[in-house]
């Protein structure tokens, strides 16, 4: 089997005596969209924190890259250095830029010039603004170009947080609760989008709607946190017939945790 | 690269370029013209020229605090070291004219000084004490910035310590040891340049290359928010984290504006000294820079034009308060800046489409407002 484009060995993390991640292990191969799940409180918004240098595991080993002989420690980057390597991050909450119109918003995410001096001198060319215009169609967005950001629905906040995401073309997508806030029609098209990514791009999808959960895990594998430690993972049908994981979320069976 | 598209700037441009014009005009050719046919005394002149410096410093707290999000409360620092440096250069320029009839400065005879201290000397060179102006301020603001924001001190913490800061260079001023005049600082300036200080044309000239750098920062500022990097400050006043999963090194970003503030600053600092005729310690102190925070407030934050009104606003009125009721100076100005605060968060510059909605709202027949 190839080597893993996101490598995660034996990592732990612990905020004040709370175990927030135990122990855990976790691959992600190119062009694979994994699904995570988990209660909340499960260690899903830390699992990401970890990915991409908000915060240093206590231990274990977190490495990008497929091949063997060349990859990055990305436990000595911080969030700037991952990001440039190519891992991109939507937020729970859609976090735009309110008081920039949506066309800024994705000009200031496109790849490209990220310095002080470079950004002074920096001028659009003509296969950017293409660029532009192909990411707010796909984002349906593209009347709403000059809007600002702010005064977009929840909804549209979030496509257009997607749509930063792939302005920054990153091989890595890591996706937290996507179609949180959205009506049952978006959170499809949206999980259609996500598919269509999968290939191109390696992604990892927090999120806690079941429906959506199928809809996007349809081929690829689904992970299952709890307490910080991975719990199973494999197919939609095989976690969702588990009864580790009926007890502990889906069904929230009889022996309950919680 | 057939098309390339431009940042679109927040404001509508012609506004402030029309605003800029008028300004120009007014400030560069009208007033100096009132002043040498006598229609306006030179005292008046003079005071519009120190209004127009701290202009100068209005606008380098509204770089950090308006673009930025962050709020300085020590831009005070900047002016008074830019002010300190070109001072020294005044220093010397007084000769053998002062009390003591001494070749060293009255201080330096009182603290029983014979000889020049070695790093007074370069200063004898105007264009020397003019690169100190900058290069000072801009040091210190470099060392402080590059500390603060590689540690990610923001918010409160981030006022907090810019408030210490110029705290502390006022208590190193104070010090006689410092040998920058301690408490009295620097005063009796007799000429810049071989020009007397005394002389009306010579104010005139201070007040005209007041109004040119002002229009100059302005220009200069207006280009900054159109260009990317623009765009990069704004995200970073809206969005911190946003930006920095971006890939953008905010710490930078924040740096470079936290030395160009100060640099800003400096350049007011360095024009108000000769045309108010002294520069001490209590310019450091955090009051200054608090003050610095209100005239911001009251004109505008996050425009250009705001601060610039705010500044002359507020110290029209101080210099009118201080002699009228000086007692209740204060209070006024604390008053006003809750008012702003409650009533016209805007600031001064949106009082006009405040006045319109009013309008609006109270006109007697309900017809539909006309395109503005």
């Amino acid at each position: 089997m190839a080597h893993p484009l996101l490598t995660v060995e034996d990592v732990s993390k612990t905020y004040d005596g709370f175990k927030a991640i135990s122990n855990l292990n976790f691959y992600l191969f190119e062009g694979e969209l994994r699904t995570v799940i988990g209660p909340n409180g499960a260690g899903k918004s830390t699992f990401f924190d970890l990915l991409t240098g908000r915060t240093q595991p206590d231990k274990g080993k977190i490495e990008f890259g497929t091949d063997p002989a060349d990859t990055y420690d990305l436990t000595k980057l911080d969030e700037v250095a991952i990001n440039r390597l190519g891992i991109g991050r939507k937020f729970q909450t859609p976090s735009v830029y309110a008081e920039h119109t949506v066309r800024e918003n994705i000009i200031l995410s496109l790849r490209g010039t990220r310095g002080v001096f470079a950004s002074l001198f920096h001028r659009l060319n003509s296969t950017d603004t293409d660029r532009i215009d192909e990411l707010l169609k796909l984002i349906r967005l593209e009347a709403k170009g000059e809007w600002k950001a702010g005064l977009l629905a929840h909804g549209e906040k979030q496509w257009l947080e997607i749509g930063m995401l792939l302005a920054q073309e990153p091989r890595v997508l890591l996706v937290d609760e996507p179609a949180a806030g959205m009506t049952d029609e978006e959170t499809h098209r949206t999980g259609e989008l996500l598919l269509s990514l999968a290939g191109k791009h390696s992604l990892v999808v927090v999120e806690h709607d079941m429906a959506f959960v199928k809809q996007i895990a349809a081929n690829g594998r689904v992970t299952v946190l709890h307490q910080g430690a991975l719990l199973c993972e494999g197919k939609f049908d095989d976690v969702q017939a588990d009864t580790r994981v009926r007890e502990v979320y889906l069904g929230r069976g009889k022996h309950g945790t919680r | 690269m057939a098309s390339s598209e431009k940042y679109a700037p927040p404001a509508p441009p012609s506004d402030t370029v029309a605003a800029l014009l008028a300004f120009t005009v007014l400030a560069v050719l009208i007033m100096p013209m009132l002043d040498v046919f006598g229609a306006i005394d030179h005292f008046t002149l003079n005071l519009w020229g120190k209004y127009l410096c701290y202009a100068l410093l209005a606008l380098s707290v509204n770089v950090l605090w308006g673009g930025t999000g962050l709020l300085s409360l020590g831009q005070g620092l900047f002016f008074a070291l830019g002010g300190y440096m070109h001072g020294m250069y005044l220093m010397r320029m007084i000769g053998d004219q002062g009390q003591y009839h001494k070749p060293i400065p009255d201080f330096l005879v009182f603290l029983g000084w014979t000889d020049l201290p070695g790093f007074w000397k370069p200063f004898e060179n105007f264009s020397f004490a003019i690169l100190m102006a900058f290069l000072l301020p801009g040091i210190i603001a470099g060392i402080f910035g590059w500390l603060a924001f590689r540690s990610r001190i923001k918010g409160v913490y981030f006022s907090i310590l810019t408030q210490a800061l110029t705290y502390a260079g006022a208590l190193i001023f104070f010090r006689n040891n410092t040998l920058m005049g301690g408490n009295n600082g620097f005063t009796d300036f007799k000429a810049e340049l071989g020009f007397s200080l005394r002389e009306p044309a010579t104010q005139r000239g201070l007040f005209i290359a007041t109004a040119v750098m002002l229009i100059g920062v302005v220009i200069f500022l207006r280009w900054l928010e159109g260009t990317k990097f623009g765009l990069v400050q704004r995200a970073i006043r809206d969005g911190e984290n946003r930006t920095l999963f971006s890939g953008y090194a905010t710490p930078a970003f924040k740096l470079f504006l936290f030395v160009l503030a100060a640099l800003i600053a400096a350049i007011g600092g360095a024009l108000y000294v000769p045309q108010v005729g002294i520069i001490n310690p209590s310019d450091m102190t955090p009051e200054k820079s608090l003050e610095a925070i209100v005239w911001v407030a009251v004109g505008g934050r996050g425009t250009l034009l705001g601060p610039i009104l705010g500044a002359v606003f507020v110290n029209m009125l101080k210099s009118y308060a201080t002699r009228a009721i000086p007692d209740l100076w204060l209070i006024l100005l604390g008053g006003l800046f809750l008012l702003v605060v409650l009533f016209l968060p805007g600031g001064l510059v949106s009082l006009p489409e405040k006045l319109r909605g009013l309008w609006q709202r109270f006109r007697p027949t309900p017809t539909p407002a006309p395109a503005a």
